[in-house]
């Protein structure tokens, strides 16, 4: 009985983990079709910036929660002025350039930090399942992407600025029609994006440990599970998070972690094949 | 509507200078160094014919190129005689290709798909390769070693003789050959319908297909023909290392290669090979140093060139060379038209 609660917390754990690392990856290819191959990037300086700010003696939850995005934000600000802008619907450009841009972002960050593993105790010690040690932080990190998946959701649903993202989106220029500028509404969207993926890092940086090499870890599953997800951004991204969280932890469970990860890429490729437009170019169309 | 520069004619004097530099060059460089970059190149060489001419992008190119050397490295082991696991390190790559290619093409999954697909790939490669410590995972009796890799196989002996292995500056001269062939078989490959249809693919898809061509089956073979190069160069590789460690998959191998294809230009031949050669040799040099990181380097490189200069080097190159020769061509001419002109009138009076 306890086992299975280890294992249903554990697969909550892991959807919550997909979702959170690709919420900003939902926004700028989701919403703008930009391949940003730096995501993993962003997420891990989000990261860094936890990291180096509590070690600094700033709060934990401000650092991860508010300095975090802030920073990336930024960063993501200065990437689109400079880099993205340029190359909107030159796709495979913009999956070139953003992948020198990951480069660029670890030899950085090498540079800055060095080369070693960096870490910071978890917040929230942990608590006893049954027989089982859970970590209390796991809890934390569900809720939060709990709440920042509802957020998402209201914000594109209820509020005007959602409305002209989705419209600009669709259609740019009937958007700029109507008196909005559709590259202001781009860099808006991006840095946005930026943001939740620098809070995504922030979030994780305590669980996780990183290197300047982490953001790889994080591409590959973020980016099947936004293009597994399909054009309804909130939608298809839970949908294939859930799926793929489930389908990583049971075979973790059954087999070993590499053998889950491994399982989720193979359906990913799967799913590719039989829906290229994702599971919500198929069903649920009329979602967000 | 862009001047793409002929395919059908090889310069035969150029060639030759490739031939004789190509022979001189261990004069130059230490073998072993001449060796990996006659090989980074062959590696990108064989993405450059898949995408700068047939406008298919695989940003996982490096899962075949380490395809190739596994596949040698546990081919060797099992046979011990070098010449049918040489030749398997061709084969293996270009099925699992043409497996995944015709699954990508039949399907027909857009360029941006078939990136993140043949990205996919080439991780799940990667973490399953770099999974496989232990005894249960062997291959006849073939251990595949997980992350630390399978060290002391057989280098490539002469054909029928175990015996005499070649290793050294042998190795130089298969890798140098291998890829002048290869290079013409690039030539070879465009200048027939096949070539030309694969451009046409790259130029316009739709009207290929309307025009009666099996768009998919042409895709699935030039991507299968490419990954058979690419095994070729993991294979070199594998000789040239003594050593097959799972990072021949890694995400640094497969972004390099890319660099190196469209720093050295797209649709030509000749680029991917100098941009492999010249940035491989400036990768050694940088990996002297520790000042300044590697990928930072690289990665400016690669956001400088899809800013500023997004078909590579060697078309810029091609274009101001052809512009100028155009200049001065016109130049003679409306001299001697003139000089004619004036033989003209003067023959007149």
């Amino acid at each position: 009985m306890d086992y299975a609660g280890v294992i249903i917390l554990e697969i909550l754990y892991m959807i919550a983990f997909l979702l959170l690392t690709s919420a900003g990856l939902a926004i700028i290819f989701g919403m703008m079709r930009v391949i940003n191959l730096a995501h993993g990037q962003f997420v891990m300086i989000g990261g860094y910036t936890t990291i180096a700010s509590v070690k600094a003696g700033i709060n934990i939850y401000f650092a991860m929660l508010v300095l975090a995005p802030l920073v990336v934000g930024f960063i993501g600000l200065i990437v689109e002025r400079t880099i993205i802008r340029f190359l909107y619907g030159r796709i495979i450009d913009t999956m070139l350039a953003t992948w020198g841009l990951s480069l660029l972002l670890v030899g950085m960050v090498t540079f800055i930090f060095g080369n070693t593993a960096v870490s910071v105790p978890a917040p929230i010690s942990g608590y006893q399942l049954g027989e089982f040690q859970m970590g209390g932080y796991n809890l934390f990190i569900i809720l939060v992407t709990v709440a920042i998946g509802v957020v998402m959701w209201a914000v594109l649903r209820y509020t005007r600025a959602g409305l002209i993202a989705r419209g600009a989106m669709q259609g740019p220029d009937v958007v700029a029609t109507l008196g909005y500028n559709p590259n202001k509404v781009y860099m808006i969207t991006f840095v946005a994006g930026a943001a939740l993926s620098g809070l995504a890092g922030g979030i994780l940086a305590p669980l996780t440990g990183l290197l300047p090499s982490s953001g790889g870890a994080y591409i590959a599953k973020a980016f099947i599970t936004v293009i597994t997800g399909g054009t309804a951004v909130i939608t298809g991204t839970l949908l294939s998070a859930s799926f793929f969280g489930t389908i990583n932890q049971i075979v973790s469970f059954a087999a070993n972690p590499v053998m889950g990860d491994i399982a989720m890429l193979v359906l990913a490729l799967i799913f590719l094949r039989m829906m290229p437009k994702g599971i919500t170019g198929r069903f649920f169309r009329d979602s967000t | 509507m862009m001047n793409w520069p002929s395919v059908d004619r090889i310069n035969w004097g150029w060639f030759l200078l490739a031939v004789g530099i190509f022979a001189l060059l261990p004069l130059v460089f230490d073998t072993h160094t001449a060796t990996l970059l006659i090989i980074w190149a062959l590696f990108a060489l064989s993405l450059g014919i898949m995408w700068g001419f047939a406008g298919l992008l695989s940003f996982g190119h490096a899962a075949y190129f380490g395809l190739g050397a596994y596949t040698y490295a546990v081919a060797v082991i099992n046979i011990g005689e070098s010449t049918l696991p040489f030749l398997l390190s061709l084969l293996v790559p270009a099925i699992v290709a043409a497996i995944i290619g015709g699954m990508a093409f039949y399907g027909r999954i857009s360029d941006v798909y078939l990136g993140v697909i043949t990205l996919v790939v080439t991780l799940i490669l990667f973490k399953f390769m770099s999974a496989t410590a232990g005894d249960i995972y062997k291959i006849g009796s073939a251990r595949l070693g997980g992350f630390n890799g399978m060290p002391g196989f057989h280098t490539l002996n002469v054909p029928g003789y175990p015996d005499i292995s070649l290793w050294g500056w042998p190795t130089y001269y298969i890798s140098a050959s291998s890829l002048l062939l290869s290079y013409l078989v690039c030539r070879w490959i465009l200048a027939r319908t096949f070539g030309r249809v694969l451009i046409g693919i790259r130029e316009n898809e739709e009207r290929c297909e309307l025009l009666g061509y099996n768009v998919a089956a042409y895709k699935t073979g030039i991507f299968s023909v490419s990954a058979a190069m690419a095994g070729l160069a993991g294979c070199l590789f594998a000789n040239w290392a003594e050593i097959v460690t799972p990072s021949v998959f890694s995400l640094g191998q497969a972004v390099e290669v890319l660099i190196w294809v469209i720093v050295g230009g797209l649709g030509t031949l000749i680029g991917p090979i100098l941009g492999a050669m010249a940035l491989g040799y400036v990768k050694l040099l940088l990996g002297e140093q520790t000042v300044i990181d590697n990928s930072l380097i690289l990665g400016a490189l690669l956001i400088a060139v899809v800013l500023g200069l997004p078909n590579g080097v060697v078309p810029a190159i091609r274009r101001i060379w052809n512009a100028a020769r155009l200049k001065l061509r016109r130049r003679v001419s409306e001299g001697s038209t003139r000089r004619t002109l004036n033989a003209s009138s003067q023959v007149n009076r």
